[in-house]
């Protein structure tokens, strides 16, 4: 069943469009090890916000459960201290 | 830098633990306003028995959105060590600075220590580059 992914493909850093959906998604993290991710680092945690600035869903980013909490964790972070807005239009 | 810490927490009967504090700054501060304001929680850390690790101005930034209707800030980064009940001294101390608009203090595990260490060395910034940019390409 094809899901209808429209909403989500302004960021095409991820696998959303239909051509590369069928490619195995896998976590950034894990493969690049890296093992911290810092919440004053903007441009970094752009990626993993989608255009009005939402937390984008594990599915779509591939990344594993223990990292996308460390994400969540450190955009919540960033938008206490300004450094990405809680709304907008395209922020990016 | 990582095997200097545990040597240090043995010795010392009071545990020191690493924290690191955000603090955006009113835009509306003169130079020498902020250079006081920044001297003045260096001295706090050190006075009540804490050691500063490395600070970090960002200098005047833009605000993702206005605080207090202000559309910057300046930012500054106390990177430290410190026995837990420091901390909400510290805050404290922040929440009755008219000067600061906003802070953010957070614990540091050992990888963030590892992180901070590699960023300020330098080897960092250029490796995330390259990771980014093999990223873009696929």
């Amino acid at each position: 069943m094809a899901k209808p992914q429209k909403k989500y493909t302004g960021s095409s850093v991820f696998n959303t469009t239909p051509d590369a959906a069928q490619r195995k998604k896998y976590c950034r993290f894990k493969k690049n090890g890296i093992k911290y991710i810092d919440y004053k680092d903007a441009n970094f945690l752009l990626k993993f916000v989608n255009d009005q600035g939402k937390i984008l869903p594990r599915r779509l980013t591939g990344t594993s459960l223990k990292f996308q909490r460390k994400i969540s964790q450190a955009v919540k972070r960033a938008r206490h201290i300004a450094v990405l807005p809680f709304t907008g239009d395209m922020i990016k | 830098m990582a095997t200097k810490t545990t040597k240090v927490k043995k010795e010392e009967s009071v545990v020191l633990n690493n924290y690191e504090s955000v603090i955006i700054f009113t835009p509306v501060l003169s130079e020498e306003q902020l250079k006081d304001a920044v001297a003045k929680y260096r001295k706090l850390i050190t006075e009540n028995g804490g050691e500063l690790i490395h600070e970090e101005n960002w200098g005047l930034t833009k605000l993702a959105y206005p605080i207090q209707k202000k559309s910057t800030g300046f930012y500054h980064i106390y990177e430290y060590k410190a026995p837990a009940s420091f901390v909400s001294t510290f805050e404290l101390a922040f929440r009755r600075d008219e000067r600061i608009m906003r802070f953010l203090s957070t614990v540091l595990d050992k990888h963030s220590i590892q992180y901070n260490v590699r960023k300020r060395n330098g080897e960092f910034n250029q490796g995330k580059n390259t990771t980014k940019q093999q990223e873009a390409k696929k």
